[in-house]
């Protein structure tokens, strides 16, 4: 192992200054949530909140407006949880078959599931969208979560077959000489061999649904079922600037995706750093 | 999933091993292969194909033909040829954002990767804290977008931290509505992108650099290669395959930037912040002109598939790690 020098000693000082310097604005956002009206105009943004308050939070949580930030804290969660486990169900059964099975149709199959990655949402998003309107399914939250469905499948598909593929077929053998059928095999024996993709891709497409802003404000904006950014960027508007109240509801929104990046930092770190081993 | 779908579909190996079912041909000698287990059934990857070939393909077939025509959503169209995309090139609000999008791609690109490799170089080796720092430093990209640019709307707003700092150390001249105007305003919006996407580049790299064997990096500097020539000749030429993920990601990331814009400027002041994203969402979903919408997106995808397929090109493996 490396031996602990000054000089690493000096590293890691500066490493710590240039991570403190990159999360200041955190320390903004706190603060100013922190203040009361009054003491977020009036005194400087760098001075610390003398008399700290939750009363912004009180405020967001029960004011008139406030069930709105439920609602889509409620349909974040729920589309999350639709999408995710139809990218987990569907991908990873699709994924199976494809790199499995060795004959051209599934070669041919899976290169058009990639392809998939490659190509913008954007041009396919209008005929999605008329056709949801002509459906009368814009601004229905299930809707939307089958819409992420297809929109991530390739990505799904991607990272269990890579798994798949690494995976020695004897288990298989071994169910199947057992007397196993194929779905049971899969259920029993597989697909828990594959957790650690399953974990992938719920955490990758979890923040990417969670965080999405563009096809809910195309899908969901101005009806009655917003998801969290879209409830976010419609509370702020454009001319809103009471920041205390602003930077309350952004650290009200943030809690849930904070708590479970922390319980899952190491699956989340791995997850998006993934590609490198392949 | 019913049993007769399921025996048209495939036959178990263990049937075709004892009944004379149409695999006979194949014999007791293909029964040694380990490909004769036939694994799931065509039917389980059904729905999954079809959700990717319904909104991958037909959906976008069908919105590059729009391009095509004066769709406005209600009633009939008719087919105007490339009418959409003369349109574009005396559209000065969509040349506009083709030039703000390449600043915010290229700027995004390179600023991203050159301090995510600062950082991931920094805590690769020894730092006691390196499990901390990286967790840390990864928090932005977990994080909205919307939620991080509202963020930074108060710090670039003219009463706002970032114009305290400046009158506090004597700057006070360079004080401004970072917002309101033109140039800062467009450099504001890639600084937020930066910010939140400098921890992704890092871990990515992070993980290229755990690659990179130690005694290799000694070996060299036994022989008397300085810190530069041991990163130039030795690291780099190893963390290749970490470069290409973070350039391809960057890129593409880069030139779909809508969020940020969309919460800071939406697109103001006089354009200076619309990207090829905004510009399109405005056409297609505020005014409703979903042929000329369509058009843009079909200049818009092949925009970033030319710039991928040319990125990974020249990122490609040289051969250096075989």
């Amino acid at each position: 192992m490396n031996r602990y020098t000054k000089l690493t000693l000096l590293r890691e000082i500066i490493v710590w200054i240039a991570a403190l310097l990159l999360l200041s604005p955190f320390y903004f956002l706190v603060n100013i949530a922190l203040k009361t009206r009054e003491d977020s105009i009036a005194t400087p943004a760098f001075e610390p909140a003398l008399k700290p308050t939750f009363d912004n939070f009180v405020n967001v949580l029960a004011s008139d407006t406030s069930s709105t930030l439920y609602l889509g804290l409620f349909n974040s969660m729920l589309i999350v949880v639709v999408a995710v486990f139809g990218l987990i169900v569907l991908g990873s059964t699709a994924a199976y078959v494809l790199a499995r099975r060795t004959s051209r149709l599934s070669k041919f199959a899976f290169y058009m599931v990639l392809i998939g990655i490659v190509v913008p949402a954007q041009l396919g998003l209008v005929p999605l969208y008329i056709g949801a309107q002509k459906l009368g399914l814009l601004g229905s939250p299930l809707g939307m979560g089958v819409v992420y469905i297809a929109m991530l499948m390739p990505l799904s598909v991607f990272l269990y077959a890579g798994f798949v593929r690494a995976l020695p077929t004897e288990y298989e053998e071994a169910a199947n000489i057992d007397g196993a059928s194929k779905l049971r095999t899969y259920i029993q024996v597989v697909f828990p061999l594959l957790a650690p993709a399953t974990g992938t891709v719920a955490t990758m497409a979890g923040i990417i649904v969670w965080n999405d802003f563009n096809t809910p404000l195309i899908f969901l904006g101005g009806s009655e079922n917003p998801t969290l950014p879209v409830v976010i960027y419609s509370y702020v508007g454009e001319f809103n600037i009471e920041w205390n109240n602003i930077f309350s509801v952004l650290i009200i929104a943030m809690i849930p995706i904070t708590v479970v990046y922390l319980i899952f930092q190491k699956k989340f770190i791995q997850g998006f750093s993934g590609g490198i081993k392949s | 999933m019913s049993d007769s779908l399921e025996k048209t579909a495939t036959t178990s190996p263990k049937r075709s091993g004892l009944n004379r079912g149409p695999e006979r041909k194949l014999g007791a000698s293909a029964l040694k292969h380990k490909n004769m287990v036939v694994h799931g059934s065509w039917w389980w990857a059904l729905p999954g194909l079809a959700a990717v070939l319904a909104v991958h393909y037909v959906a976008t077939f069908l919105g590059a033909s729009y391009a095509f025509t004066d769709f406005n959503g209600i009633g009939s169209f008719e087919w105007v040829g490339i009418d959409n995309f003369v349109r574009i090139l005396d559209d000065y609000e969509v040349m506009a954002s083709l030039g703000n999008t390449a600043f915010i791609a290229i700027g995004f690109l390179v600023i991203t990767n050159i301090v995510g490799l600062l950082l991931a170089l920094a805590l690769n080796r020894g730092l006691k804290t390196r499990y901390l720092l990286r967790t840390i430093l990864f928090l932005p990209v977990v994080l909205s977008a919307i939620s991080v640019s509202y963020i930074f709307k108060y710090i670039f707003a003219f009463d706002g931290p970032l114009n305290a700092i400046l009158a506090a150390i004597g700057l006070g001249d360079l004080q401004r509505i970072w917002l309101a105007e033109p140039d800062s305003a467009l450099v504001a919006v890639l600084i937020v992108a930066v910010w939140q996407n400098i921890g992704m580049a890092m871990v990515i790299y992070l993980a290229g650099l755990a690659l990179v064997p130690q005694e290799l990096e000694e070996a060299a500097a036994l022989d008397g290669a300085g810190l530069w020539g041991r990163f130039r000749h030795i690291t780099l030429p190893m963390i290749q395959p970490a470069i290409a993920i973070n350039t391809t990601l960057a890129l593409t990331g880069g030139l779909k930037i809508f969020d940020q814009v969309k919460a800071m400027t939406n697109g103001g002041p006089f354009g200076a912040t619309d990207t090829l994203s905004t510009v399109i969402y405005r056409n297609t979903y505020e005014f409703m002109n979903y042929g000329y919408g369509a058009a843009i997106s079909l200049v818009f995808s092949v925009v970033i598939l030319a710039a991928a397929a040319i990125q990974l090109y020249l990122t490609r493996d040289r051969g250096v790690n075989n």
